[in-house]
């Protein structure tokens, strides 16, 4: 980020809070950069001659005459190809050891696309982990969070994702991470050799908090370049946002703001939406993906940071340890992509709305039987066998593990649908069935027996009846 | 005379402006900021100082810049040529903006001024009118657009000539008028209103008593909104609010469709931009962008304008309304405009109500949705507004100042549910919970008689008690076990089940099941009665719901079916069958 010298330099500021420092001083614009004792302020508040400067990495030691100099201009980057491979801090410097950026100087946080000029998110995502591919697909141009617990592995799950998601760039914003998560990102990056299609602005643990307030911005003026000026295909990487919203709420509390729920600012959607919807699909071809993370406290999703995300985002992907298996999972039940329709059945293989609801559904009844169990109900032979189906489907095909091509896991879906159940209680269309059945290992004739709960048998449907997500 | 002014001080978009001038609360002023002008809307005055709000982003702005205030409140402008349009918040035509992204300051003209419209008088010179009396028609996509005497005359006036049948663009002048006192005035096709003023210029407004066809059975059937009426919408996120709205904008029974996509996703209005053009109104063969017009106002552009988006959909909505025609207003989501003035009012630091919200919430929800309505207009024609607004419950909690304000006004109430909506019964409206008002309406209840059959509402209310009863039995299983009950109470759980299977669940993405219109409702709700009616005989509760679910699939492969087609018979006709197998008298 550019500063200039040979400003009006002030001198005296009157009075100093935590995050800010106002002064009087002649003609600042709002949002425009200023320097104050070194640090770099930007301008939140102008009552007549009276200026307010948030101070982003604190006011610590600021003293009352401390040098004050506006710079014209909010926020900018500098963008051009030697920003590519970089390791940058919030304000866009490099923290990598190499030289300065060069380039044209543009302001972060600009305007919003108009609607009218947006495509529709199309083109399919494929990362290889099924609880994504098969279950929750995602497109170009969506935004979608993690929701996690912060002891899970989302950071090692994000960054094998963006790996595998052949984008043209991948831009990551890093908030609030630890300094080993950050040295893991840029070491699995550079190992995987993808450091020509790499941007990372990184805030850390060691960094100030209100720093982080820049990077979404940072990294999506960063996107908006490559997609719009290269028409390239862009995923940005957002962790962790529920930090990101914590500096949200130190701030606003700073400036007494009154604070809505769960002591967040009224404007928390506001301010959320302004960056999830960076995410944009051109007609061009150019785009911007949105993978962030949102940690959980306590799994509560009512929270006012992931509620409102939700409302936001298009979906979420919800990582789960599943202590039957050992393993991460993305929670099939509380994941959803929303964009899914667009694709699935249609740049996949046709069967896959049926084989994912399917699998779904039996997932569900091996629930249902889970709960009988716990409660000291006896099992039907049918219950039985949607236990062991569950646990080879979260094995193969749930656990974060998995790498695959979608017609190896619909492959997977069918072994396995073939293993534990007859075509009957699978439910599947006799069109799909004909084609793609494949009887189980030991043969069908093994399946228990379930004369005891008729019931529990699936009666034939014709398939179009599924309670249907877009099929 | 104009006002001018000086920025004194920004705090985000508030910025405080000091004139010497007159200036009126809601009065429109332009910061002529150096990069761009800036629109922005007074929202408070004290002394010297008036508090703007400001329509775009300040960043730059400094103090000391001009200001004009405008003389005038936040306006639309009302003519031919808003059908099929799309517009952002504050009515700039979208299409007619350049690049990629949102230029600030960029201010588009709602209206084509160049085209010509084929104009038909329907007054004649020397006729008396009255402000919004129809001077003549214009043919805009299906509808016939009619020419309004301007909204705002006063009293008595006298058409003095009048054009005749021809082409005209908005600017020519097709009438000029005359009051007693002998001023005159030249009438064009456009006229402005400011909109957070009703436009009334009808004669009464008589309670709703039509029922409006959606094509949706957990509404018509179970809960119906009336023409004129107003019901709303919430839930958690991804419990279906927006698809669920979709499905009404593209099906009501509706002469125009607005849509107020306020404060949410882009890509959920890109999705109607695309296909509205593309697919039919399922009652007259057109193509739905004919009769709808998109207010577009997503979650990333300016938060101020997110207010006056609902304020501009709902004006052009009455606008239309007193063209005798009916309107569906659709706004997605409310909560969102609320959030905007809770941020508003927050900047300016006025004392707040429960969540932070405004005090005075309930009373901006209230009046907002009473402009919604049937009215008879001074000619005895009829037009109606219909408004569902959707709300975006924190937490998905429905005790927070949104839902409580707008329960308290809306007369339909759509609840979702978030447990139907994860066992993916969609549309996940809860059919406990949910109410429409309506129905206590003796004069709706007479209409729907009428339209549907004498026995209809008993239908409804006998399948509403197999719900109840059957969510009751439901609750007892899970405590007792599946052994613990009689072998007739998993009978009744089943019937509600079928009910709530073939009745309320509907696929919104399947070509045939999407649109269910009132005959077809009413066929299957006997079909589904004449079940529930019927004692069966089952000597262990094993056997009910292998039963059921063997009824339920033919019933809804009859829904997935094109009505009476032969497959559709062939379904009942198996049905019956399996129904014969375990009927006793
Ligand atoms: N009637 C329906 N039929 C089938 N799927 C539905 C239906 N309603 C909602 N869904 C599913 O739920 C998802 C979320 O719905 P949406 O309307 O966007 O929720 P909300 O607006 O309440 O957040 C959709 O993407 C779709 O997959
Ligand atoms: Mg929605």
């Amino acid at each position: 980020m550019a500063k200039e010298a040979f400003k009006k330099v002030y001198t005296r500021v009157d009075k100093i809070t935590k995050a800010t420092c106002t002064l009087r001083a002649g003609n600042a614009g709002y949002d425009e950069l200023a320097i104050i004792d070194g640090r770099l302020a930007q301008v939140v508040k102008i009552i007549d001659d009276e200026i307010t400067l948030q101070v982003f990495s604190g006011t610590e030691g600021i003293p009352n005459d401390a040098e004050v100099i506006f710079l014209g201009h909010p926020p900018t980057l500098k963008l051009g190809p030697d920003i590519v491979g970089r390791f940058l801090n919030a304000y866009g410097e490099p923290i990598d050891g190499g030289p300065d950026l060069e380039g044209e100087e543009r302001e972060i946080g600009g305007p919003s696309v108009n609607p009218v000029r947006r495509a529709q998110p199309s083109q399919l995502i494929a990362t290889g982990i099924a609880g994504i591919d098969l279950n929750n697909t995602l497109v170009t141009g969506q935004k979608i969070p993690f929701f996690a617990d912060p002891d899970q592995p989302f950071n090692q799950i994000m960054a094998l994702l963006a790996l595998r998601a052949e984008a043209d760039k991948i831009i990551l914003g890093g908030m609030g991470l630890s300094n080993d998560d950050y040295l893991f990102f840029k070491n699995t990056f550079e190992n995987a050799g993808a450091l020509d299609r790499i941007v990372a602005f990184v805030n850390t643990t060691e960094d100030p908090p209100v720093e982080r307030l820049m990077v979404p911005d940072m990294a999506l003026t960063t996107a908006e370049h490559f997609a719009v000026d290269h028409k390239e295909k862009v995923l940005v990487l957002l962790t962790d946002m529920t930090l990101f919203a914590d500096a949200l709420s130190i701030v606003s509390n700073r400036m007494d703001q009154i604070p809505s729920k769960d002591s967040m600012p009224g404007s928390l959607y506001s301010d959320l939406a302004r960056i999830y919807e960076k995410a944009v699909q051109f007609p061009d071809g150019g785009s911007i993906t949105i993978i962030a993370v949102t940690t959980l406290s306590g799994g509560d999703i009512t929270h006012a940071i992931p509620d409102n995300t939700g409302y936001i985002t298009e979906g979420q992907l919800f990582l789960r340890r599943d202590t039957d298996v050992g393993k991460v999972v993305i929670d099939p039940f509380r994941s959803l992509s929303r964009l899914k329709q667009l694709v699935i059945g249609k740049q996949t293989r046709e069967d896959h709305p049926q084989v994912m609801n399917t699998a779904i559904r039996l997932y569900a009844d091996a629930a249902n039987a889970k709960t009988k169990q716990e409660n000291g109900f006896d099992l039907t032979g049918y219950d039985e066998r949607t236990l062991a189906f569950a646990s080879e489907y979260t094995r193969r095909l749930l656990a974060v593990d998995v790498n695959l091509q979608v017609d190896e896991m619909l492959d997977a879906g069918w072994e396995m649908f073939g293993n534990h159940f007859t075509k009957n209680e699978i439910g599947i269309k006799d069109e799909l069935l004909n084609k793609y059945w494949k009887p189980g290992k030991e043969g069908n004739g093994s399946l228990k027996e379930d004369n005891k709960t008729p019931e529990e048998v699936q009666v034939k449907e014709t398939g179009e009846d599924q309670p249907a997500e877009g099929s | 005379m104009t006002t001018h002014g000086k920025v004194k001080g920004i705090i985000a978009n508030l910025v405080i402006v000091e004139s010497e001038g007159r200036v009126s609360q809601n009065e429109i002023c332009m910061i002529q900021h150096s990069e761009a002008p800036l629109m922005a809307e007074v929202i408070r005055i004290d002394g010297r100082k008036a508090y703007v709000q400001v329509f775009e982003s300040t960043r730059g702005l400094t103090v000391g810049t001009d200001v004009e205030f405008m003389g005038h409140m936040l306006e639309v402008t009302l003519g031919p040529g808003i059908l099929s349009k799309n517009y952002d918040g504050l009515q700039n035509d979208l299409d007619a903006m350049e690049g990629i992204f949102l230029k600030r300051g960029d201010y588009t003209k709602p209206l084509d001024a160049e085209r010509e419209w084929e104009f038909t008088p329907l007054a004649s010179q020397g006729d008396t009118i009255r402000s919004g009396a129809w001077l003549g028609e214009v043919k805009e996509n299906r509808i016939m657009h009619k020419i309004m005497a301007p909204f705002t005359l006063p009293g008595d006036w006298k058409i003095i000539s009048l054009k005749e049948a021809g082409n005209y663009t908005i600017k020519d002048t097709i009438a000029v008028i005359e009051n007693e006192q002998g001023e005159k005035r030249d009438v064009t096709m456009v006229q402005k209103w400011p909109v957070k003023k009703p436009l009334r210029n009808y004669s009464h407004k008589p309670r709703p008593f039509k029922i409006l066809e959606t094509g949706i059975r957990a509404i018509d059937t179970l809960n119906p909104i009336t023409e004129g009426g107003t019901g709303f919408i919430p839930g958690p996120f991804g419990c279906g609010k927006t698809v669920l709205q979709h499905a009404i904008s593209r099906q009501a029974e509706a002469d125009i469709v607005i849509v107020a996509a306020c404060g949410e996703r882009a890509n959920e209005v890109v999705e109607i931009f695309k296909e509205f053009p593309e697919l039919e109104d399922v009652r007259t063969g057109a193509k739905l962008a004919e009769r709808t017009t998109i207010i577009a106002n997503t979650s990333n552009m300016p938060v101020a304008a997110r207010e006056a988006s609902v304020y501009t959909a709902m004006t052009l909505a009455e606008y239309y309304r007193n063209m005798g025609l009916r309107v569906l207003l659709l706004a997605d989501s409310t909560s969102r405009w609320a959030q905007a003035l809770r941020e508003m009012s927050n900047r300016m630091e006025e004392l707040p109500g429960p969540d932070a919200f405004p005090m005075d919430l309930p009373a901006i929800i209230s009046n907002f949705y009473s402009r919604a309505g049937y009215v008879e207009l001074d000619n005895g024609k009829t037009g109606s507004i219909t408004f569902i607004g959707t709300v975006s419950p924190a937490g998905g909690n429905l005790k927070e100042p949104v839902t409580e304000a707008t329960k308290k006004t809306a007369r339909c109430f759509y609840a979702l549910s978030q447990e139907r909506a994860d066992s993916k019964r969609y549309p996940a409206i809860d059919p406990i919970d949910s109410y429409s008002k309506y129905l206590e309406y003796e004069e709706v209840r007479e209409s729907v008689a009428d339209r549907i059959s004498d026995e209809w509402l008993g239908m409804v209310e006998e399948a509403r008690d197999v719900l109840i009863r059957g969510k009751e039995t439901s609750e007892q299983i899970n405590i007792l076990g599946d052994d613990g009950l009689p072998v007739e109470h998993h009978v009744l759980l089943w019937k509600s089940e079928l009910i709530d299977f073939v009745i309320l669940q509907q696929d919104a993405f399947d070509e045939v099941d999407r649109m269910c219109p009132l005959d077809r409702q009413k066929y299957m709700l006997e079909k589904v009665t004449s079940i529930t009616r019927n004692n069966y005989s089952f000597n262990r509760f094993e056997e009910v719901g292998k039963y059921f679910r063997n009824l339920i699939n033919l019933l809804k492969q009859m829904n997935f079916s094109e009505f009476k087609s032969d497959k559709f018979m062939e379904y009942e006709k198996e049905l019956n069958t399996v129904i014969e197998e375990r009927r006793v008298a």
